[in-house]
Order: structure tokens, then C-alpha cells, then sequence
């Protein structure tokens, strides 16, 4: 098979077993980094994003928003607006179909246009379809909103008190609703033992915030819809297409069949793209004009509808002297949006965990999810994860500092081995890897215990994320006549790379270069059920789904080897590519063609893997794995400045298999990145009285770029093959940014005594706590 | 014509297209709505992304900040242009080879910044590097990649499968 300059191999001709990779030669796909599936299509320019989609007889749509986050709308005047050339129609609430139809993930509270009030600064009071994106621009500015602001929630203690104004109208929720009358959209306590009863030696009681933050995907999220026959096909940035395929049938009234979800690849998902946002308001509209619509949100928009809880963790943990904690009394306060989106699951599922990957005998974790008149909060990579970490490893660096331990000794001191209960008496997944390994090797790299250059600190940290609980992955795999094969998957390839993982599995089972196959995804039509591309789910969930579907391929070509040469199937032998039977080979080409005959034919294997749901288990069932990380960092301390330089960085996680080693190593370097942005630059801010969002856009809102990449920098992996999925491979993709915030605050505070509870650490922050007097650098 | 459009031709890629756009159209616009030309990325519509950068007259601009009538005559080229038939500039494949792509949506930019920068810094520093790619942010987060690509390109590495 000849290479083409970019490497990538000919079109598959004719028969393909010779060729193809024999893992017996050490040629098996699995474990190789493969070259990413869609790269060539990606450096070309010729990559089809959402955005990049064009349907004849587009509407475009154009939405209209208020310069503050709560207000009484008292009238929409869209004259003037209609006037300009090229406008078909302004929009608004009373032109929906009534009463306006509510969605979101769990709670269906989200209106498709803002109803009498708006709650978030960006939610829209309107919208423009017009015949060109100009035109809508333009026509936007000219809609007329008269309004009247209102006082907002906008913090945690806002929320909390019962003075404050209401985020979600008593009327919107059940009676018997507890919290009908407060901010608090639901609570849950998690625990075990007796904390009061605990003994300690030492007891120390913080609180930790980090503040809100959002995805900055460099793909802003477009949306289109279009009527289709006696349904509709709606096209989004999306990760979850079934989720939306079954809210736009619920919200038309279709039967699931006549919705049609296109996902192109996002650009960058990031949690941000998991639930829908304006598609279900597109599918009306299209449905309303019969026309396609079309909404490509700029980047500010793309801000203003997805963010990460803002989290306040309060947290009293107990020691004995020599570090063993006796107990954690942690209340967590996540503040999210105007509307529930996934944001109440990301608090509650990240909350079950807020004791970390350590043996803690007492635990009591109260948990409360709050509204206010911010953007609706949602999944950000980590799924608050990240925030618990910064208060659990946080506590533990002051202890070890009250105790005058080592903080490495501390940790690995407390920290549950394999097979332990980490939330114990939940029969929920016990510790399932080495975690130790990972630490030890963490520590080394970064030469714990070594002398280190004046100015620079050091610190450890490690971080732990529940996988995906329940759920189902269904594959179909299609082994054609020629060898080549086709996988049908519901997963979407957003930069992780599952088209080649699952590229790469497929090859392996069957014995196809991963060029061989071809992985068809975004589209609900084509593909079959996934519940979701989140949690670092895909390469255990779906890859087991496609493993299982190859699996069925061979036990029919083995029914099929036993019929074709009368042999009883235990004579058969089913390899990758190959069927050996007592005296020869024979490729699976040659027995399709001696099978089928003339008339061809191909050979199907389903596969699926479901998480099982567990009635009365808080997050509904138990987790299919751990992520598993331990950052190391060294810093220094510009001290006129508080600026931090990063010199070295390394991320140590335990992802069982790395089924392609490059692909984890740069997931995980990408998430050290985005968590170093979150650690040190990224929050959004709102005006005190307003609510507006202060720094909307790339210019204010600053992300990472090369300048900010640590000096040395490195993703190490430990691989015991010990995960649920195929080869023994666990999910990955987010662990490396679980324990960024508390492994470089470690390092501040070993660099310059400053001890800073509150992210992000800007050099403002930082430079105001070295600037008080008092100050004391402990050993 | 009505008074707010202006006959322009642009040049994109060697091929001169002769087209009408409105005085306020960019150039990303343009290419993208008028041309078809998706390869160029909108993502910040301020300047600060790097998504939609590409050359004009062989310097490297974003295409988000320039008129379209500012583009009339001159010379643009765009990612869609980088390759020649199936065969891939050394940018291109050393970004494939050192898995420099992951969602893929800041590349196109991202390449044509390299592109520049090489064509007037042949053998970059690593500081260089990181110099003329921070105008480009990539959330994927995967700079250290991006910048060993153009490091190879540099030192002639470009060509080598890099496996692990």
C-alpha cells in the first residue's frame, strides 16, 4: 500500500488481509499513536464545522439582548426593524407558540426567549430572521426594548438571603417544593460515620471559592434548523445529539424518528456544547417560516450561555498529629445561573467526591445548588471536580504546614489503596487503580526533596473525577465485502479523537489499518443511540460497544467458516484478518466471497455497553472508573508584581491503557493548559448592580496562549491496564486538570509564604497577600 | 449597484475573483460568504483569536480586521491554497505528523501564522516560535505540539513520521 506525502495510506483496492496489520507481528493499531482521523481535512482548511454548513434559502437569525442581566421587559417594538430591506420577521415571545415551551437537561425551565423578564445579561428578548447575517445584524440593533431593570443575585450570600429577590417564579416549580420560595433550586447530603463523635487533634476550617469561568471553545456555537419532509433536521455544534434529537421532538410534538440531529465535529467542546441552547428555538421558527434558520452566536453570546459554577466550598477537616484525617464537615455552596441547565448535576456529582481519593473514616458533605441572575452554569471540563480538589488539597497543605509534616508525606498517608471504599457504605466503585504509582512518579519528577533555585517553590496535588455512572453506548460495525469496514457511532469527535480510537479498535479486531475504516458519526439518523460524549466516557463506553460489535463480526465468520469448509466451529479461529483452519489461513475476503457468491454481501455486528442504573444511588448508578491525577509544579514569584512563571509542570495520570499514546499525552497536556488558565487569568466578572458580564470577549477575557506554556512541561501516564474499557483502559482527557489550581498554589506558597484561598491567583491577589506585614513563611 | 457596494477583485490563492461586496463587508466575510472559502475561522471578530488569519501581499493579517475593498487587487492567500493537489505544504504535515491538531478549528489560522512566520524567520528560536504563534490561542491547549511542528519544519525534521 503506497503513502501519500501526508502519510496517509491509498484508497483501500481489492483484497485487504495481506496488508493488513497482524498484532501477532506487532503491527496492532492499539497502543500505536495513530495519526488523527480528520487531521488532513483539518490543516487543509476543508474540515466542515457547523458553522461552515450552507443550506439554500437561509433565514438568518439574529437575537436582541438588554445591557444588564434582570429586567422587566414592557414592550418589544420590532417597526422599524421590519422596515429595513431584507428582514422577513421579528420575533418575540408572544409570537411563539403558547404558553412558550421551557427545556433544559433535567429541569425544563429554560424558555426559548425570555417571558416578561429577562435573567441573565444575553438572554434574549428577541429575535431578527432576515435574508442575509448583515441585515439581521442590522435590523437587531433597531428593535426597540423598553425595560425596566431589577435588583439581581448575583453571589452566593445573595442567593442565600431570604431578602433577596426570587431568580425562578414560585409558580414554575411543584408545590410541595421545599425551596419553592428561596434561591435554592436542591440540596443533597452525602456522609458516612459520625463527624460529630470524630476526634481530632487538630481541627482547621476554610473556605475556598473559585470564581466562574467559561469554555472559550474557539468554535463560537452555530445552530441551524430546516423543516425535512414530515419532521425536522436540526444541525448543531452539539455534543449530545440524542439529548437534543429527544428535547426538539418533545418540544415540536415529533416522534423521535422524524428528528434529525446533524453534529459536525464541534470545534472545541469542552462541556460547553453538551446541552442545547438555542436549538430547540430554531426548530420552531423553522417550522413557523418553513424555511432554514440559521444562528451563529459570536463569541460574547457563545459566553453569555455557558459557564462553569461559581463554588464556594467551605470545609472543616480533622487531623490526628501524624496526618491521618479523622473526619471532613464540607459544605458546598455552587452558584449557578438563571436556569438549571446540567449546572445543579455538576454540583452534586462533583460534591459526592469532595472528600478526594482519600480514607476518610467520618464524612459529612451538605450541598446546595443555587439560582441567580447570571448565565446559566454548566458542565466544564472536570465537572467541578477541579474545584473540589482546590479545597480538599488546599486543606491538606495547611495541615501539613499546622503539623509540620511533609505535604507529599501527608497525602500519600491518607490516600485509599486499591480496592478500599472511598465513599464508604455507598457500594459504590472502590478504588481502582494504583493510585500511589502515580504520585511516587509525580514526586520524582519534579525532585521532591531536592534543593531548589532561590525564588522557586514547589507543589504536589492530586485530583480524582467520578467517570460516567449510567448511560448506554450502542455501535454498529459493518465489515464490507472488500474488507474495509464501517462503524456506526454516536460519539462526537470534538479534538479528543474518538474517530480514531474507535478507528484503532476496529483495526485491531479485525485486522484493518485504522485508513481501512471509516468512522461514521453526527448524525442521528446514521448512527445509533449514545447517550452522551462527556465524563471521558467514549473509549470505555463506546469502545466497548464497538469492541463487542467486532467480537460478533468474528463468531459470525466463524459460523460462517464452519459452513463454507464443513468444519465444526471449534476448528475455526477467528484472528484479526485472518481464519485459520486445521492447515491453512484464509483472509476474511476470501471467505465472504466464497460465502456470498456473486451476489455479495457484508457482515453486521451490534455491540453496546449500559451503565447500570442503580435506584436510591445519588448520581444514579456507580462510577465506571476513577480519573486519577497528580499535578507537580514549580514556580517563581515576580514579587513587585505577583506574577507567577511556571518553570515545570507535569501531569501524572492513570489511564489503565493508552490505547493512543499521543492523543492522551495531548489531552492531558491541553487540560494542564486550560487549567492553568483557570488557575492563574480566567473569571468572568459581573457588575455589582447589573449583573452584566464586564469582560465579554477574547480581549478581556484572557486564555492561555503560547507565552503561557510552563518552561518544561509534561503528561507522564501510568498504564496498569486496569480500566473497565477495551484493552484495560480507563476514560481520559480531563484528569489533567483536576489538581492544577491547588498543586501551583502549593508551589506559590513554598516560593513566597503567601497563602491564597480564592482563584483565580492573579498577580493582583498574589501581590496584595505579600504585601501585608504579617506575614510568616513556614518551614 | 446601490450606494454601499463596491465592485472589488480579489486574488485569493493565484485565482482572481471579481465580486460585489457591501463597503462595511470584511475580508473573512467575504471569502467565507461570497467565496465559499469556510477553511478561515470566525471566532472573536476582534482581532485577538488569530482563527482567520491568512496573507495578504504575504503578510500575515486577521481577516476579521480587514475590509473586503481594502483587499481589492492585492494578493490573499488562505489556507485552502497552502497545499499543491494531494501534496501538503511541510507546515501541514509536520502539524499532522506531531499531532499538533486536535478540534482543528484554530489550525487553518494557526498554519498560516506559522506560514508567515517562517517565510520571514527560517530557522526560529523556540522563544520566536512562541513569539509569532501567540496571537493564535488554541484551546485545545495543544501549543506545545504547534510549536515542535514549526521547530521541525525549521530544521528540515519536517519530513519524519514521528511515532511513539
Amino acid at each position: 500500500m503506497s503513502q501519500r506525502p501526508d502519510g496517509r495510506s491509498e484508497q483501500i483496492r481489492g483484497s485487504l488481509p495481506d496488508a493488513a496489520p497482524r498484532p501477532d507481528r506487532g503491527e496492532a493499531p492499539i497502543g500505536r499513536s495513530a495519526r488523527r482521523v480528520g487531521g488532513l481535512e483539518r490543516v487543509t482548511g476543508a474540515q466542515q464545522y457547523a458553522a461552515d454548513i450552507g443550506l439554500e434559502g437561509t433565514l438568518h437569525v439574529k437575537q436582541v439582548h438588554l445591557p444588564c442581566a434582570r429586567a422587566r421587559v414592557l414592550g418589544v417594538d420590532g417597526s422599524a426593524a421590519e422596515r429595513l430591506p431584507g428582514v422577513h420577521l421579528v420575533v418575540r415571545a408572544q409570537e411563539l407558540p403558547q404558553p412558550v415551551a421551557r427545556f433544559g437537561p433535567g429541569y425544563a425551565d429554560r424558555p426559548l426567549l425570555a417571558v416578561g423578564e429577562t435573567k441573565f445579561h444575553g438572554e434574549p428578548v428577541a429575535v431578527v430572521l432576515a435574508e442575509t447575517r448583515a441585515a439581521a445584524e442590522e435590523a437587531a440593533r433597531l428593535v426597540h426594548v423598553e425595560y425596566e431593570e431589577l435588583p439581581t443575585v448575583l453571589t452566593v450570600a445573595q442567593a442565600l438571603d431570604p431578602g433577596s429577590p426570587l431568580v425562578r417564579e414560585p409558580e414554575l416549580r411543584k408545590p410541595d417544593d421545599p425551596f419553592r420560595e428561596t434561591n435554592t433550586l436542591t440540596e443533597w447530603q452525602f456522609g458516612w460515620g459520625d463527624v460529630e463523635a470524630a476526634a481530632a487533634d487538630c481541627v482547621i476550617e476554610n473556605v475556598y471559592t473559585v470564581a466562574a469561568t467559561t469554555h472559550f471553545a474557539i468554535e463560537p456555537h452555530a445552530f441551524m434548523a430546516a423543516p425535512e419532509r414530515d419532521g425536522v433536521a436540526v444541525w448543531s455544534s452539539i455534543q449530545h445529539p440524542y439529548v437534543l434529537q429527544r428535547l426538539i421532538a418533545a418540544t415540536l410534538g415529533l416522534p423521535l424518528s422524524k428528528v434529525r440531529v446533524h453534529a459536525p465535529d464541534p470545534g472545541g467542546g469542552f462541556g460547553g456544547k453538551q446541552h442545547a441552547k438555542f436549538e430547540p428555538l430554531l426548530a420552531v421558527l423553522a417550522m413557523q417560516t418553513g424555511r432554514p434558520v440559521r444562528l451563529v452566536l459570536t463569541l460574547e453570546e457563545t459566553f453569555q450561555n455557558a459557564r462553569a459554577p461559581t463554588f464556594e466550598i467551605r470545609v472543616r477537616s480533622g487531623f490526628r498529629d501524624d496526618g491521618t484525617i479523622t473526619f471532613q464537615d464540607i459544605t458546598v455552596d455552587g452558584l449557578l445561573g438563571a436556569y438549571a441547565d446540567i449546572g445543579y448535576r455538576v454540583v452534586s456529582k462533583s460534591s459526592y467526591l469532595a472528600c478526594g481519593p482519600y480514607r476518610v473514616p467520618d464524612a459529612r458533605i451538605h450541598v446546595r445548588a443555587l439560582l441567580s441572575h447570571t448565565p446559566p452554569a454548566t458542565a466544564l471540563r472536570g465537572f467541578g471536580s477541579p474545584q473540589m480538589s482546590w479545597a480538599f488539597e488546599s486543606q491538606l497543605d495547611e495541615a501539613a504546614r499546622r503539623l509540620g509534616l511533609d505535604r507529599l508525606d501527608i497525602r500519600l498517608r491518607n490516600l485509599a489503596r486499591r480496592g478500599e471504599e472511598i465513599v464508604r457504605g455507598s457500594g459504590d466503585t472502590h478504588c481502582d487503580g494504583d493510585w500511589a504509582q502515580a504520585v511516587h512518579k509525580a514526586a520524582e519528577w519534579i525532585g521532591w526533596g531536592q534543593p531548589l533555585p532561590e525564588g522557586h517553590g514547589r507543589g504536589l496535588a492530586l485530583g480524582i473525577k467520578s467517570s460516567a455512572t449510567t448511560g448506554a453506548s450502542y455501535a454498529i460495525v459493518r465489515l464490507l465485502h472488500d474488507g474495509s469496514v464501517t462503524v456506526l457511532a454516536g460519539t462526537s469527535d470534538m479534538g479528543q479523537g474518538a474517530r480514531t480510537v474507535l478507528a484503532q479498535i476496529a483495526g485491531q479486531e479485525l485486522g484493518v489499518p485504522v485508513e481501512g475504516v471509516n468512522v461514521v458519526m453526527g448524525d442521528t439518523s446514521a448512527a445509533p443511540y449514545d447517550m452522551q460524549t462527556s465524563a471521558s466516557r467514549s473509549t470505555v463506553f463506546m469502545g466497548t460497544a464497538v469492541l463487542n460489535s467486532c467480537r460478533e463480526i468474528k463468531a459470525k465468520l466463524r459460523a460462517m467458516a464452519a459452513q463454507a469448509y464443513d468444519l465444526l466451529e471449534d476448528q475455526v479461529d477467528v484472528g484479526s484478518g485472518l481464519i485459520r483452519l486445521p492447515g491453512r489461513e484464509v483472509g476474511f475476503v476470501e471467505l465472504m466471497a466464497e460465502a456470498f457468491g456473486p451476489m455479495l454481501g457484508e457482515i453486521i455486528g451490534t455491540g453496546e455497553r449500559r451503565g447500570a442504573y442503580r435506584a436510591g444511588h445519588p448520581l444514579g448508578g456507580n462510577a465506571a472508573f476513577y480519573e486519577f491525577c497528580c499535578t507537580a509544579s514549580e514556580v517563581s514569584v515576580d514579587r513587585e508584581t505577583g506574577e507567577v512563571t511556571l518553570h515545570r509542570h507535569a501531569t501524572v495520570s492513570d489511564v489503565g491503557k493508552a490505547l493512543n499514546p499521543r492523543h492522551v499525552h495531548s489531552q492531558d497536556e491541553g487540560a494542564a493548559m486550560m487549567g492553568l488558565g483557570q488557575t492563574l487569568m480566567e473569571q468572568l466578572i459581573f457588575d455589582e448592580a447589573s449583573g452584566r458580564i464586564l469582560n465579554l470577549g477574547a480581549l478581556d477575557y484572557r486564555i492561555p496562549t503560547t507565552k503561557d506554556v510552563p518552561l518544561e512541561m509534561e503528561s507522564l501516564l501510568v498504564e496498569n491496564e486496569d480500566g473497565p474499557g477495551p484493552y484495560g483502559a480507563k476514560g481520559t482527557g480531563e484528569s489533567g486538570l483536576l489538581s492544577t489550581a491547588p498543586a501551583v498554589a502549593s508551589a506559590v506558597w513554598d516560593a513566597t509564604g503567601a497563602v491564597i484561598r480564592d482563584l483565580p491567583l492573579t498577580p493582583e491577589r498574589i501581590w496584595k497577600v505579600l504585601a501585608e506585614p504579617e506575614r510568616e513563611r513556614p518551614q | 449597484m446601490p450606494a454601499n457596494v463596491l465592485a472589488v477583485g480579489l486574488v485569493v490563492n493565484g485565482r482572481r475573483h471579481e465580486l460585489e461586496v457591501s463597503v462595511g463587508q470584511t475580508l473573512l466575510d467575504a471569502l467565507r460568504d461570497e467565496l465559499g472559502l469556510t477553511g478561515s475561522k470566525e471566532c472573536c471578530a476582534e482581532g485577538e483569536c488569530g482563527a482567520c488569519t491568512l496573507l495578504i501581499d504575504g503578510q500575515a493579517v486577521n481577516s476579521c480586521l480587514v475590509l473586503a475593498v481594502e483587499a481589492d487587487g492585492r494578493q490573499i492567500a488562505t489556507i485552502e491554497g497552502l497545499a499543491d493537489g494531494d501534496r501538503l505544504s511541510p507546515i501541514q504535515d509536520a502539524f499532522l505528523a506531531q499531532g499538533a491538531v486536535q478540534c482543528g478549528f484554530c489550525i487553518p489560522g494557526m498554519v498560516m501564522s506559522a506560514h508567515y512566520l517562517l517565510s520571514h524567520t527560517p530557522q526560529p528560536s523556540a522563544a520566536e516560535i512562541r513569539e509569532g504563534l501567540s496571537g493564535n490561542l488554541c484551546r485545545c491547549g495543544g501549543y506545545n505540539q504547534i510549536c515542535s511542528a514549526v521547530a521541525a519544519v525549521a530544521s528540515g525534521e519536517a519530513a519524519l513520521e514521528h511515532e511513539e
